[in-house]
């Protein structure tokens, strides 16, 4: 009554609101009537938080590989949506509310996700309840397919295991055999470390020390001070994300790359990318390199991706949301079917053609744990080459075949029980 | 890269104890560096609160805000000029949001000022990745800062020292402001009577306007500092939030010296603990503050009856 | 006149509820959207109980939800798979942490007493993190599920059916619903009003209000931990994400939003929020722009919540 012009104001703003409320309700309805007969994919993978930008490379893959198979046709002839849903980075309740979503509600054919370990062994625990096709692109942990695998849940990224064997020689017989460990507190971290230490038991080796650092730490003085007291051989960095880069900045800070080797196994070039000249250094191991001289389709590949990512190459997570949209539709093509058991045994020892598998070596899906057998590039870190390209930040010195450095499936832990 | 050259006190066994003091002495300093990089923040946020009555959730992304203004700065004013200026436009963004968001809420229940800033975090953290994208850049640090002061105390980084200098000055330059100048007197008659300020005469506006500018100009150095040391990405603020939230519990509300030495202080016991248990090194500010509230509720240097 | 209205809101409200799972799927929902909704709808009642009608603001209930669903977690894995059982010992622990917490806080108010709220819950958030041999860390625990209730005449199958799940979620919403609503039409809750109203003048009339503060304290607790319980059986998973103050945010908001003065303003609240979160979330990737705005657009324009806004339309 004392200010009727603001309540005039706030009603018109209730209406609107009330207006795009009802749209945003009844939205679904014409969404729903509209996608009755295509295939669906659902990927359910982060785009917010810490994760958002491996998530955002992984979706650029991912819709490249959609348009190229909408462009061949589709999948069963049939035209294929991606239904994409943010998982958020570390949030487990909201990545399998999604995930429930997708299957419940969308009726997806295929389920694809996640970067966060612990939510994809989540998701996947959701997908093999409900018996869907599930593949997760770009989480690490060996459980996924290990301890807790399913005949429904397949992988396309490495094992920690797989990471750690490619490149434990190398670090082993360049550096020596103390090591210390300074690793990331949730299952990716603890599963490298425990792939590290068999290395080092089986040289005959010493872990000096350990460090368990929570996520999102942000000073890492205490873990490095800690490291060098113990003068190793070689420092570890088992880190992710912002996290592997506060602690190479911090690291190049107290000087310790000048007085200790560092090194790691699984690196991204999206870390490489946020890191200054002078803490691109270190051996790492990286799971797809886009500089691949002499093998087919990779040089088209970088074009296509610098187009649909303002100028950037493609990053290994690229590959990743690629290579499992391509493999939706080689799994439909060779079972001739959408059941999910039918996929599923259609998978079993799949090879990805050249232009899906953009590196050498033929991977391939492997049977009893359905694990891709990709090639890893094990190489270090390095300031971009002067006249080179700005994002050429890894020098890849080795290549190792993941079927050499993967554990034998029975040694995985993993015991599949198919549906009768 | 040849890794001769280790630090003193690293030769094994017969210089265990050495090892301990020296790792001791390492951590407290590393602490006392931390610590004040915690007060600042915090000493923003007090300021706030204390004349306005506002928890400003959204320091973080204020943070992050400095953080990347610096960053697209420095290709035209280098490094240093960044340093200057970022922490002011960012202020400037402060003065603008309290203008339009915030000032409609004195007055009210503290939760509505609490939600809005809850609610602006998560629109700075988004706004932030819109326009500077989700993957983290790289930020450069003069070369003269980026190696330790000497092989001897490698633990002194020539940043973290250049940090402390900065944050020492800021912190100089902030109680010189409170003591000698007008607004400074204002704000801290305001802090404890914002009635009769008013009623003397002062444009109380204005000078919460002011005194928020204040207080993001603090937590936009901060994000310009913490981008030498950390990842520059839209959630770069989110870890430093609740340790400037301790820090004024602990120091006690309504005092900023109180906040001052709230910082140092958990600082000092982060870096302490983490000597003998590195991973508790952040859980041991909860304890502190768990313990403050218990035998001083009011905090260390806080004043009775403020809240 | 207002008692009709009210019986019929009353009515309309459980009626929807009943009936959920039927309509939720034909407007693009999903049953265990509903089941979410009414459990998060639980914990902002809760919340409310605290501060609509006590006008007292914790910013750190999630610290006891979070704490109730992790004893459910715990007890499924490591000592007996028993819902029922394990939803008792997830409630008594978590209320029994809340009264003792209680006490050291109860003496404080408005500003410092939430942000004292807000460290608390981060103690457990820290507890919940560190703790890995039993809490699992940040991974959560895992490799648990709800078990099928049997009550002898009858047996829930809450595990596979979503259904059956939202029922059993909703016929613990109305005991706890119906029990907060007594509550506050007792004398006591009648007191916890005077009390939100004018502090100074409810100590005068010889009120112990430090005493009235914890017990509604306790009890708003108590019913944010019944909630949290449900949570963990929701997910059949626990993380610390259950425990972080953004959790606790959330349930201010959805309290603010539907209505802080009204009874069911909280499950309006809820109901619109997650449905919102849910929608805004699957159409772009800057939902968390929109989610802020929504925020800030509630703040400053609907601060009395949805439920405010009709009460004044009716009222003029």
């Amino acid at each position: 009554m004392s200010r009727p012009i603001s309540t005039i104001r706030r009603r018109t703003i209730l209406k609107a609101a009330a207006a795009a409320g009802v749209a945003q309700v009844a939205a679904p309805f014409v969404w729903s009537a509209r996608a009755a007969d295509t295939v669906k994919i659902g990927l359910d993978n982060p785009l917010t938080g810490t994760y958002a930008a491996l998530g955002k490379n992984e979706l650029i893959g991912a819709q490249l590989a959609l348009d190229q198979i909408n462009a061949k046709g589709g999948i069963l002839d049939r035209k294929v949506e991606l239904l994409v849903e943010d998982s958020t980075s570390a949030d487990t309740a909201t990545a399998v509310q999604k995930a429930n979503k997708l299957i419940e509600r969308d009726q997806v054919n295929f389920l694809i996700g996640n970067i966060n370990s612990g939510l994809a062994q989540a998701i996947a625990n959701v997908a093999f309840e409900k018996g869907v096709f599930h593949i997760v692109p770009g989480g690490h942990t060996d459980t996924v397919t290990g301890s807790q695998c399913h005949w429904n849940v397949f992988r396309v990224c490495n094992t920690t295991r797989m990471e750690t064997n490619s490149v434990s020689k190398l670090l082993l017989d360049k550096y020596g055999k103390k090591w210390y460990f300074i690793t990331t507190d949730y299952a990716f971290g603890h599963s490298l470390q425990e792939g590290f230490e068999a290395s080092l038991k089986v040289a005959g080796g010493t872990e000096v020390g350990a460090d368990a650092v929570p996520l999102q730490s942000t000073d890492f003085s205490a873990y490095l001070i800690k490291a060098q007291s113990t003068n190793p051989d070689a420092i570890i960095l088992l880190l992710a994300g912002d996290d592997m880069i506060n602690c190479l900045k911090q690291a190049v800070q107290f000087g310790l790359d000048k007085k200790f080797h560092i090194a790691g196994a699984q690196q991204e070039l999206e870390v490489n990318l946020g890191l200054p000249p002078e803490a691109l250094f270190g051996d790492w191991v990286f799971e797809w390199y886009w500089k691949q001289p002499g093998v087919p389709h990779v040089e088209e590949f970088v074009a296509e991706i610098r187009k649909r990512s303002g100028g950037h190459v493609p990053t290994a997570r690229t590959w990743f949301g690629f290579a499992s949209i391509w493999t939706c539709k080689l799994a439909a093509d060779k079972a001739k079917s959408l059941e999910a058991v039918k996929l599923a045994k259609a998978m079993q020892g799949l090879v990805l053609p050249p232009e899906v598998a953009l590196m050498p070596n033929n991977p391939f899906y492997r049977e009893g744990d359905n694990q891709l057998m990709p090639t890893l590039f094990v190489g270090h870190s390095q300031p971009a080459p002067k006249g080179g390209d700005p994002e050429d930040l890894f020098a890849v010195t080795q290549e190792v075949k993941g079927v050499d450095a993967a554990l034998s499936v029975g040694d995985t832990g993993c015991k599949m029980v198919w549906p009768s | 890269m040849e890794p001769k050259d280790a630090a003193p006190c690293c030769v094994p066994f017969a210089l265990r104890v050495c090892s301990m003091s020296t790792l001791l002495l390492f951590n407290v300093f590393n602490g006392l560096i931390i610590g004040a990089f915690y007060a600042m923040m915090a000493l923003g946020l007090s300021l706030i609160l204390n004349l306005s009555g506002v928890i400003n959730f959204a320091h973080g992304g204020f943070l992050a805000i400095g953080g990347y203004l610096a960053y697209t700065l420095v290709p035209f004013l280098g490094f240093w000029g960044a340093l200057i200026v970022a922490p002011f436009l960012t202020a400037i963004v402060g003065v603008a949001i309290e203008r339009v968001l915030i000032r409609p809420l004195y007055g009210r229940d503290p939760l509505y000022s609490l939600l809005l800033t809850f609610g602006l975090a998560f629109l700075i953290e988004d706004g932030t990745r819109f326009i500077w994208g989700a993957q983290s850049l790289p930020y450069r640090i003069p070369e003269a800062l980026n190696s330790p002061l000497s092989t001897e105390f490698f633990f002194l980084t020539g940043y973290r020292v250049f940090m402390v200098a900065l944050v020492a000055l800021v912190v100089l330059g902030l109680f010189l402001i409170l003591t000698r100048t007008r607004l400074g007197l204002r704000i801290r008659a305001g802090t404890l009577d914002l009635e009769t300020v008013s009623v003397l005469g002062v444009n109380v506006r204005v000078l919460r306007n002011l005194n928020f500018g204040l207080g993001i100009y603090l937590a936009g150095l901060a994000g310009v500092l913490a981008v030498g040391m950390l990842g520059l990405t839209p959630t770069i603020g989110d870890s430093l939030i609740m340790p400037s939230f301790i820090t004024i519990i602990v120091g006690g509300l309504g005092s900023l010296p109180g906040t001052l030495l709230g910082g140092l202080l958990i600082g000092v016991a982060s870096g302490l603990t983490s000597v003998f248990y590195p991973s508790a090194s952040e859980a041991v500010i909860y304890v502190i503050m768990a313990a403050v509230l218990i035998v001083r509720p009011r905090g260390l240097l806080g004043e009775e009856g403020r809240f | 006149m207002p008692r009709l209205d009210k019986r019929a809101a009353n009515a309309l409200v459980w009626l929807l509820l009943l009936a959920a799972p039927y309509w939720l799927p034909m407007i693009g929902g999903y049953v265990e959207l509903g089941s979410r909704i009414v459990i998060m709808a639980l914990a902002a009642m809760a919340l409310n109980f605290l501060l609509g009608f006590t006008g007292v603001l914790s910013f750190g209930h999630a610290a006891y939800f979070g704490l109730a669903a992790y004893g459910t977690a715990a007890t499924m894995k490591y000592l007996y798979p028993s819902t029922p059982l394990a939803m008792l010992i997830g409630i008594v622990i978590a209320t029994a942490a809340a009264a003792l917490v209680g006490p050291l806080i109860v003496r404080l108010r408005g500003v410092y007493f939430a942000m004292c709220t807000i460290a608390f819950g981060q103690v457990f958030y820290f507890i919940a993190f560190r703790w890995r041999t039993f809490t699992g860390g940040d991974d959560g625990l895992t490799a648990w599920h709800r078990t099928p209730i049997d009550l002898g005449f009858v047996n829930l199958d809450i595990l596979t059916s979503n259904k059956a799940f939202y029922y059993w979620v909703l016929i613990i919403f109305a005991v706890a619903t119906g029990v907060m609503a007594f509550l506050l039409h007792s004398p006591f809750g009648r007191t916890l009003l005077a009390i939100r109203e004018n502090e100074r003048r409810a100590r005068f009339l010889g009120i112990p209000v430090d005493r009235h503060i914890w017990v509604s304290w306790v009890i708003s607790c108590f019913f944010v931990s019944v909630a949290g319980s449900l949570y963990a059986l929701l997910n059949d998973f626990v993380d610390p994400r259950a425990v972080r103050w953004d959790m606790s945010g959330t349930f201010v908001i959805m309290a603010v939003l539907g209505g802080m003065r009204s009874f069911w303003g909280p499950l309006i609240g809820a109901a619109i929020f997650l449905v919102l979160e849910d929608y805004v979330s699957s159409r772009t990737e800057n939902w968390e722009s929109f989610i802020g705005l929504f925020f800030v657009l509630i703040v400053l324009f609907f601060p009395r919540g949805v439920l405010g806004i009709l009460r004044r339309r009716s009222a003029t």
